[in-house]
């Protein structure tokens, strides 16, 4: 049986044009992957959302608003020399970035709970888990078979649902192939938005969606070569895997920090 | 009652005074106890860190007393190293000092991480890209190196020093000293400097990543060098404070000059080192970043002053005061030098570790601030009073100021 050695890298595009702000990813997700939640969730700062979506306006007055909806889960930033920002600094090797699908991956068991890697991440999509989950009765037996919970004192994030991933793997070894579909492993977030608004897949696939969408270019650390697609905190040299793509131009410009200097340079 | 046990030659205060002083330091070590029982039992959700405030008060404790505890490493390669003679009058305390701000690192970091049982994982699973492993290695070694140069000095008790196998152990441990503070200065310069590279490699966030030589941040090199220039400044503040205690001179003014003049020109180059720095992270680093020095500074909080308070009130003010002769020889002067210069280093610690978390980095992101809970002061008092009581001990039973004998005769 021939054995796959073709390097992927599983990412997302967001059309930010597209996203309505209803949250659905959001639910999907922590449904999907046993992401625990408080009673009282009012104080956000310490709310574990895998993907979280963020309102931004453009700060003019009426009738020049307008506003967009940025959904956020982990980049799976590739970073540079391939270490992504977290990846690099965990001590106990408790997270990962998989060469074979570009997936960041974290290892709860491993993980002490420095924190550090949250100290690291520019996007804050990493998350501790301050309590240990409590789940109201009965819902336990809702939870995902394939997930673990996590324990208290441990960081989480989002997965790419790479259980997903194994899970459509074993069928396919099962069947005989040792590549998927595209349709084969898609994230929770990617099915459940109703606006169709996120796309997921293999960047390194051109017959993929999302590479047709982003259009990376490897040669530069997978930059779009899309210009209405861009990634968030490009200058920092993350070298994310999510893209976002918008026809709006204040959107874009969003994504990262310019100095004023630039801007007036830039508009000269 | 407990005189047989304190050196010759030397007076101390009656028992039941000593105990009382130590009954109040001790309720203050039972809150903290309290406080880290809550953190060890329910968890960090007892502290009042978030998602966004990952290292806060804890991370900053740590970095400050290891930075002010830099004095032992500095003070033991001028005496053992360098060797200047005048300083054998201080390297006991300065190792006191060391020994305590270290055992309060590992006691925070042990509090501070959210599984503690599997802080091993750090050296089973050591991950050598990271700086925090750097640090683990090199922090518990070191603590080791600061106990061996320690266990001499609780040698030469009167009634252990009686024993003549100890005896004989602590002269030889003498002989073989310099061994010891030459690998407590290699292993110092790597774990000081890795605190520095905590921060300075962090790529995501503009305000403490700094550009690298090699694979050390600038901050690797800032970290150990403020460590080696402050931390001496600490070892006289903390002798300053144990005579006020006393009501004693206990170290010769010789001594603290030359410790005070030695540290105050690391200072001044530091500072100037650390302006660079500054001044070359505004104008490139950041910019590059999409970020002006002003991205970093528009915070009620963190404005514009506390870099100034770092830099001239904790920097060049006591680095002026130490390097004059007249400045380190008039006492108010030289309190008000080793104070500045604590609150600097820590200043600087503080802004590496808290204002790194609080300043925002997406465009669409803001301040987050923090204040810590109860458990969180406690705990991090706790390794103070502790030491507080180490230091009581150790003064009350051990010949720790060589000159305290010659500079307080006994009728």
């Amino acid at each position: 049986m021939k054995v796959d050695t073709k390097q992927k890298k599983f990412g997302m595009a967001i059309d930010l044009d597209k996203c309505t702000g209803c949250g659905s990813c959001m639910v999907a997700c922590m449904s999907e992957n046993n992401v625990p939640f408080k009673k009282d969730e009012t104080n956000k700062l310490d709310s574990i959302t895998w993907i979280k979506v963020y309102k931004v306006t453009n700060d003019k007055k009426y009738p020049d608003t307008d506003l967009c909806y940025i959904p956020r889960p982990c980049m799976h930033c590739d970073g540079q020399h391939g270490h992504a920002p977290c990846v690099s600094v965990c001590p106990a090797v408790a997270t990962d970035n998989d060469k074979s699908t570009g997936v960041v991956s974290q290892i709860y068991t491993r993980c002490f709970g420095c924190r550090y890697c949250m100290a690291a991440c520019p996007y804050h999509a990493r998350y501790f888990n301050w309590w240990d989950p409590v789940w109201p009765e009965g819902m336990e037996k809702y939870l995902s078979p394939n997930v673990s919970p996590r324990m208290r004192g441990v960081v989480e994030k989002c997965s790419f649902c790479f259980h997903r991933y194994q899970l459509a793997m074993d069928k396919a070894y099962v069947e005989g192939r040792r590549e998927l579909r595209e349709d084969e492993y898609q994230t929770s977030c990617t099915q459940a938005c109703p606006a169709g608004a996120i796309t997921f897949g293999d960047l390194n696939n051109p017959k993929h969606t999302v590479h047709k969408m982003v259009q990376p270019d490897n040669k530069h650390h997978g930059k779009p070569k899309n210009p209405k697609a861009f990634r968030l905190l490009e200058r920092l040299g993350t070298n994310a895997k999510v893209y976002y793509l918008s026809d709006r131009k204040w959107v874009r410009k969003l994504g990262d920090n310019q100095t004023p200097n630039e801007e007036s340079s830039k508009k000269h | 009652m407990d005189s047989a046990l304190i050196p010759k030659g030397v007076k101390r205060c009656p028992l039941p005074v000593f105990a009382a002083g130590i009954a109040v330091v001790g309720a203050v070590v039972l809150w903290g106890v309290a406080g880290m029982l809550l953190c060890w039992l329910k968890g960090l959700n007892q502290t009042n860190m978030n998602d966004s405030y990952g290292f806060a008060l804890w991370i900053w404790a740590d970095l400050a007393v290891i930075a002010v505890g830099g004095g032992a490493f500095f003070t033991g390669f001028l005496r053992y190293i360098i060797n200047k003679e005048e300083l054998k009058n201080i390297v006991n305390f300065a190792v006191l000092v060391g020994v305590n701000c270290y055992v309060g690192a590992l006691l925070i970091l042990g509090i501070d991480v959210g599984q503690p049982l599997r802080g091993w994982f750090i050296f089973w699973h050591a991950n050598v890209h990271s700086m925090l492993t750097e640090v683990a290695f090199c922090l518990s070694c070191y603590l080791g190196v600061l106990i061996i140069e320690y266990i001499p000095l609780v040698l030469e008790n009167r009634q252990i020093d009686k024993v003549p196998f100890f005896h004989n152990l602590g002269h030889n441990m003498h002989e073989i000293m310099a061994v010891f503070a030459a690998t407590g200065v290699f292993l110092s310069c790597f774990h000081q400097g890795s605190l520095g590279g905590v921060a300075g490699v962090l790529f995501g966030r503009p305000f403490s990543y700094r550009e690298h030589l090699l694979v050390w941040p600038w901050t690797f090199f800032l970290f150990t060098w403020s460590a080696a220039a402050f931390g001496p400044c600490f070892t006289i503040l903390c002798t300053k404070i144990t005579e006020v205690i006393t009501g004693k001179k206990l170290v010769k003014d010789n001594v603290i000059e030359l410790l005070a003049k030695i540290s105050g020109w690391m200072i001044f180059f530091y500072i100037i080192a650390k302006t660079t720095d500054t001044w070359y992270w505004a104008a490139h680093t950041a910019p590059a970043m999409g970020f002006e020095l002003n991205d970093f500074y528009n915070n009620v909080l963190y404005g514009k002053w506390i870099l100034y308070a770092e830099i001239i009130v904790g920097g060049f003010i006591p680095a002026l005061i130490l390097i004059t002769k007249a400045g380190r020889r008039n006492p108010l002067l030289l309190w008000t030098a080793v104070l500045l210069a604590t609150f600097g280093v820590c200043l600087n610690r503080w802004v590496m570790v808290c204002q790194t978390m609080a300043a925002p980095v997406l465009p669409f992101d803001k301040w987050v601030l923090y204040s810590p809970s109860w458990q969180e002061v406690s705990t991090t008092i706790l390794p103070v009073a502790l030491g507080i009581i180490v230091v009581s001990l150790s003064y009350r039973y051990l010949p720790v100021f060589p000159q305290e004998q010659e500079l307080n005769p006994i009728d």
